[in-house]
């Protein structure tokens, strides 16, 4: 079971950035883990920090203006490898909702899967988040997963988003995939049997 | 009527959910160190079963040393990492192919090698280049934790159908472009992102007349465009390569399933939901110049002009070119390079071995390069010495390391320091994927291996 998401209004970080890969929001030498702890510590390390491991103050995670669950991303967040890692480090920072105009498909799987929620918007209204955030840093979005709505509450405008209806009854309920698949064990063995 | 990929999807379909995602029966599952340990805990937690124990084979790969392989590995953490998936392979009763064992190897060259992949499969990994084995005309693809979990459970994902997306390539390749650069070209026109939500289908005369090796470096690379995979019909290249592998169906049953596979081509009626065709004569060796796979270039030409890039994507350019050092409109022809590195699922085939070696025959290392040669698996290894590559390898001032992930993704000691360039066989050049601070190059096995000579980037055309 994931925790149940509805609606949530929040201020949130900027990262203008394109194509952030996986490599990036977790590097490969912090998958050694064999638990699903502690990612968050190390989201974008090698962006958050410099070399000797001090916070790199340009950093927006480091930045004392913004705060927020919400991440609002540039174009293509998520490209790269497979890493449930990087969905975990995302929730471990404690980001609810990430913003951006492209999803990669598997980090998009990986987010939902862990109870974060992908929102994909127009290059448009991504670009005005982007603007209006530039000139307070405490500008809200409100996220409505039921009527599948985000707001930038600064300028009143709302976007419709897609998300899949099942995708979006499991992150209402809180239910993940395997009890759905675990509670098919009959067809599957029907399948099998059929195949051959 | 129907795309080579709707049929093997579509037979393994099991149910699908109303408006939402197919329920995928899988075939065959591999396993690796780093993106199990949860999904095996996932099961303990819920006090389950592997629900099909025959149909997935662990392998660790990513974390495992180069060199002295017999000894205890000596990071702890990637030793934990090994020693856990040796004993959830244990605990629920798996295959496992550890240190020692002469079938370990880079997961995704020792499923083809085995016969573990066959035609008409559905196969997952939780490592996106699972869909290196689409060159066998198999559905696979890249998945995460929570859905190994799945299928360790269930033999099942649920997965939304991608769209199909046929990538043709024609004509004849000239002298001097290995599969790699193929692949590099359509993804530096496709882009980073360009392909997400389809599967492809590699297909047209370049595809057909190349090797199983060329067609894994290819479908290998599907991932870099954003696909969820790759495929390529399969055609007597593959019967020929796959009939004698351990784990294929042999005598009647061979007969029996070459019939199917033959049967696994897309209807000369299929329509796509999207159709792309490149030609062999505008594909030139490759090498890319940013910090995503889509940022490729011909050998001889020179990066973008800032005034070419679009308004949005400026910032992530520029940050791209700061990161490697590199300028606005510069050439790479000529530059310096400080380590190579042969190796990875992409380029770490005994093909890519054997044209390296066609290089350095009779000459000497770059005083100036480190070299890392990295076989994919003790297969390829043991053929390399039948073949004297070692040989040439050696006397050319080059060591053979032993097979593993190695430098692709640096989780074990292969590290590239800080600052330095890399000139790279492998499938990635993201910020820091080599070590913190390296600048990756990619490219093919001919062009790491003219750099691995000269010092510089060398265009192999000109020798």
């Amino acid at each position: 079971m994931n925790e149940k998401f509805n609606t949530l209004t929040s201020t949130f970080y900027p990262l203008p950035i394109e194509n952030v890969d996986t490599d990036q929001i977790i590097p490969a030498r912090f998958l050694k883990a064999t638990d699903k702890e502690g990612f968050g510590d190390n989201l974008f390390y090698d962006w958050r920090y410099d070399s000797k491991g001090n916070p790199n103050n340009d950093f927006v995670l480091n930045n004392k203006l913004y705060n927020g669950s919400v991440l609002v991303a540039g174009k293509n967040f998520g490209s790269g490898s497979s890493r449930e890692h990087a969905a975990w480090a995302v929730r471990g920072f404690g980001f609810k909702v990430v913003v951006s105009s492209f999803f990669a498909d598997i980090f998009k799987n990986n987010a939902l899967n862990n109870g974060v929620l992908p929102v994909v918007v127009s290059e448009g209204f991504l670009a005005k988040l982007f603007d209006n955030v530039k000139s307070n840093p405490k500008t809200t979005v409100t996220v409505d997963l039921f009527s599948q709505t985000i707001t930038n509450n600064t300028e009143n405008i709302s976007e419709h988003f897609d998300i899949n209806p099942y995708k979006k009854d499991c992150l209402l309920n809180g239910f993940d995939d395997i009890d759905y698949l675990l509670s098919k064990k009959k067809n599957i063995e029907e399948f099998e049997k059929n195949r051959k | 009527m129907k795309t080579l990929f709707d049929k093997i999807w579509d037979s393994h379909v099991v149910s699908s959910v109303a408006d939402g995602p197919d329920q995928l029966y899988i075939d065959r599952h591999y396993c690796h160190e780093v993106t199990s340990p949860q999904a095996f805990q996932g099961l303990r937690n819920r006090n389950l079963k592997v629900f099909r124990p025959e149909r997935t084979i662990c392998s660790p790969d990513h974390n495992i040393p180069t060199k002295n392989q017999e000894l205890p590995i000596e990071d702890p953490i990637s030793k934990k990492q090994v020693d856990t998936l040796k004993n959830n392979a244990e605990q629920f009763g798996l295959t496992y192919f550890g240190l020692g064992n002469k079938k370990n190897g880079v997961i995704h060259i020792i499923g083809p090698e085995q016969g573990l992949t066959l035609p008409g499969m559905t196969i997952v990994c939780g490592d996106s280049h699972t869909s290196t084995h689409g060159a066998f005309g198999a559905v696979a693809f890249g998945i995460g934790t929570s859905e190994v979990e799945m299928v360790l459970a269930t033999q099942c994902v649920l997965q939304p159908k991608p769209k199909t997306l046929r990538i043709n390539i024609e004509g004849e390749l000239s002298k001097g472009v290995t599969a790699k650069d193929v692949v590099l070209y359509v993804i530096s026109k496709v882009t980073t992102g360009g392909a997400t939500g389809y599967f492809i289908e590699f297909a047209g005369s370049v595809i057909r007349n190349m090797s199983m090796e060329a067609r894994m470096t290819v479908c290998n690379m599907s991932i870099e465009m954003g696909a969820r995979g790759g495929i390529i019909a399969p055609d007597e290249t593959t019967f020929e390569y796959v009939k004698t592998r351990e784990n294929a169906p042999k005598g009647k049953d061979w007969d029996k399933a070459l019939e199917y596979y033959k049967s696994i081509v897309s209807d000369s009626d299929a329509v796509f939901d999207k159709e792309l065709t490149f030609y062999a004569d505008d594909i030139k060796p490759m090498v890319t110049y940013g910090t995503n796979p889509g940022m490729g270039m011909s050998i001889d030409s020179a990066i973008p002009s800032l005034d070419e890039i679009d308004e949005a994507g400026k910032v992530s350019f520029i940050k791209s070119l700061d990161y490697m050092g590199f300028k606005p409109g510069e050439k790479l022809e000529g530059k310096s390079v400080d380590y190579v590195f042969l190796g990875s699922c992409t380029n770490g085939r005994i093909e890519d071995f054997r044209t390296f070696a066609s290089v350095v025959k009779g000459k000497k290392r770059s005083e100036n390069v480190t070299c890392w040669l990295v076989p994919g698996s003790w297969s390829v290894e043991e053929q390399i010495r039948k073949e004297g590559l070692d040989k040439i390898f050696e006397q050319a001032g080059f060591e053979l390391r032993q097979p593993g992930c190695s430098a692709c993704l640096a989780m074990n000691e292969d590290k590239i320091p800080s600052g330095k360039y890399s000139l790279s066989t492998s499938n990635r050049n993201f910020e820091g994927r080599q070590g913190p601070g390296a600048r990756t190059i990619l490219c093919g096995p001919l062009v790491a291996a003219y750099a691995a000579i000269n010092g510089v980037i060398t265009d192999p055309r000109k020798f």
